[in-house]
């Protein structure tokens, strides 16, 4: 009898410290992982850190931002998980919540600004990527106007839209951005309904700030140009797709991993960008020429480099007001923050 | 600026009112019968479902529209033999249908998501599309578009001049009379739902197939919810829901046009009109008809003594 108990504890300590060397890591996604869009760019991820050795993963997709959110990273907590990942603006204080409930689970939430001593927050400056497809459109506009698909006036898309514009200006100063809020992050039919509407005013490049390829979609039924987001759109429209600001969040996870592996992880703000490869442009279409290619892989460089900050003054508002003086870059509180548009877009903020 | 820039904003409505039109006359039918279908936004999801993946599948997109009426179908008979044969509260059981439906096409659409599949393209009629005026507004739009503008007469002259739409109406104005002309009330509805639903999945599909070329979980998005009201408003009568329809695409298409062309008007009143034309529309037809026109059996289960 003593001899199997014995042998029972030996089992369990040989099991438990066979199941303590692996991480559990979960992730919360807001949409479904589909083949595009902001989900399926954090699932790849998801799957770079499967291919890493010491750790198991899995992920609830479809995740409503509020109740459910608490739920489910709740549940997650509970069955032993060691890192959670939540991956969308409004899970932030669900997480803040459940991670005063578990101390010993690390949380990492996306694109937030609140942390506590076992939660993270971090984003990846996408801005520096929406630049360079600005650039792309600027150059690729015959009329000089571009549109942008919005889903929410909140400072992560005015920033991106104000990057766009910038880039835009940068090869064409002609050219002006005009913005339809749809105020949903996903919903086709409405995005190519507003698509078509910046079509009609006409908008011969539209980018987008959502997650379906809607907007894809009408604009290569046109004849005219797009810009996608997240990940590469072109299948959905060979046509019509420039580039995209694409997310490749396989290095931060991984380097996170690594560091919570090796306990020297802290719950900090993290903010990576195109210089860590969080952040990038998709292939360019056919249609790009050669010499806008050139261009756009020099501002590339410069940004990677730390060369180009992008919100460097002089920058004037939508009024023709300086908003940053010449020689002044913005902060990263100040780019947190945005809610202003800068001059040559063309929308309201409401 | 001339007018012309109205023309594509009517041209938009026509379109963003199309599948509204299609569920809403599906649901004049099933409501002509004396059944109050409160499942039109599930059913309609379940079409869209089914019509996008028959055309992946098939890639055709006339075997997804046919499957998408025949899933339609089925999912507005399911509340026809809850509410015909076991009786049950219309309200329920239509309310179940589509809390029940949506979980459904949710869970199975799931892996769908953002994959292609073949759809109908907008093709302008040959001759009419060179009108002035309307052919820009309604000849330059897709198949399921063109046979929706049949659907009014279809719908109307069946109703008013045949002896199946005499009994049809009959089950929703008094089963009891109906009975005693010796018709069955259960069959007629029945017929109601088959027919009704078979509308509301193509009304759905039409997202699917040719609004846009995509399935996403719950990407009707409220629209039948609003067939359902624009039924009130448009009397019970075909004619009167394309208006409604069209109307209420009007508003989609004109607030998102608005925005492009520069307002600073904030989006988020924008938003608000079609919702604020239903409310506003729900009031005055209540107002000034009261609920005239309203099949006088209808949400009214027929007795058990069939």
């Amino acid at each position: 009898m003593r001899k199997t108990m014995a042998m029972a504890v030996v089992l369990l300590v040989w099991c438990g410290s066979a199941w303590a060397k692996e991480l559990q890591v979960g992730f919360v996604y807001v949409s479904p992982v589909g083949d595009a869009g902001y989900s399926y760019a954090h699932d790849q991820g998801r799957l770079a850190l499967e291919a890493m050795g010491g750790v198991r993963t899995s992920f609830v997709e479809s995740v409503a931002e509020g109740q459910d959110a608490e739920r489910v990273i709740t549940t997650m907590a509970r069955k032993g998980y060691d890192v959670i990942f939540a991956t969308s603006f409004g899970y932030m204080d669900p997480t803040l919540k459940v991670a005063k409930q578990f101390p010993n689970v690390k949380f990492l939430h996306c694109s937030g600004y609140k942390t506590a001593p076992n939660m993270a927050n971090y984003f990846g400056r996408m801005y520096q990527a929406r630049y360079l497809t600005g650039m792309v459109a600027g150059a690729m506009t015959k009329g000089n106007l571009l549109g942008y698909v919005a889903a929410f006036p909140i400072p992560e898309v005015i920033r991106g839209i104000n990057a766009f514009a910038l880039g835009a200006q940068a090869v064409n100063p002609k050219a002006e951005v005009r913005v339809v809020w749809t105020k949903t992050w996903y919903d086709p039919a409405r995005e190519k309904e507003a698509a078509k509407s910046l079509l009609d005013a006409g908008c011969d490049v539209i980018a987008q700030h959502q997650d379906s390829p809607a907007t894809q979609e009408a604009a290569q039924e046109r004849g005219v140009y797009s810009i996608g987001y997240n990940s590469d759109m072109a299948k959905f429209a060979p046509k019509a797709h420039l580039t995209a600001a694409v997310w490749n969040w396989a290095p931060f996870y991984k380097e996170m991993i690594r560091q919570i592996q090796a306990g020297t992880w802290k719950a900090d703000a993290y903010w990576w960008g195109m210089d860590r490869g969080v952040v990038d442009i998709a292939p360019f279409g056919p249609m790009v020429p050669e010499g806008v290619r050139a261009q756009v892989l020099a501002a590339k460089e410069a940004i990677v480099k730390g060369e180009n900050n992008i919100f460097t003054g002089p920058i004037k508002d939508q009024k023709g007001v300086e908003r940053v003086a010449a020689g002044v870059t913005m902060t990263d509180a100040e780019l947190l923050a945005f809610n202003w548009f800068v001059q040559g877009v063309v929308g309201t903020l409401e | 600026m001339s007018w012309e820039w109205f023309l594509p904003i009517v041209a938009a409505a026509v379109q963003a009112g199309t599948p509204i039109f299609y569920a809403t006359v599906g649901e004049i039918l099933m409501e002509r019968a004396g059944i109050l279908n409160l499942g039109v936004e599930g059913a309609m999801l379940l079409g869209a479902l089914a019509g996008f993946w028959t055309s992946m599948v098939t890639g055709n997109p006339w075997v997804g529209l046919a499957a998408a009426a025949a899933v339609g179908s089925l999912a507005c008979l399911l509340h026809g033999v809850v509410t015909t044969v076991a009786l049950a509260n219309q309200v329920v059981s239509g309310l179940a249908l589509t809390i029940l439906a949506t979980g459904l096409a949710n869970f199975l659409g799931t892996p769908l998501i953002g994959l292609p599949a073949p759809g109908f393209d907008q093709r302008p009629l040959p001759g009419l599309s060179a009108l002035p005026i309307l052919g820009p507004v309604l000849f330059h739009q897709d198949v399921l578009v063109y046979a929706s503008y049949l659907l009014p007469v279809l719908v109307s002259v069946g109703l008013r001049r045949t002896r199946f739409g005499l009994r049809l109406r009959a089950a929703g104005e008094s089963p009891t009379a109906c009975r005693a002309a010796g018709l069955s009330v259960l069959r007629l509805r029945l017929l109601a739902c088959l027919f009704g639903g078979a509308l509301i999945g193509i009304g759905g599909a039409y997202l699917s197939l040719a609004f846009t070329h995509l399935w996403t979980n719950g990407m009707t998005a409220g629209r039948g919810w609003i067939a359902v009201a624009l039924v009130i408003f448009a009397f019970w009568r075909p004619g009167r829901a394309m208006v409604g329809a069209y109307l209420f695409g009007g508003v989609m298409a004109f607030q998102l046009r608005l925005q492009a062309a520069g307002t600073t008007v904030p989006s988020s009143l924008l938003l608000m009109l079609p919702y604020l034309l239903t409310v506003a529309v729900l009031a005055a037809s209540s107002r000034f008809r009261g609920v005239a026109g309203a099949p006088a059996a209808l949400g009214t289960n027929p007795e058990p003594s069939e």
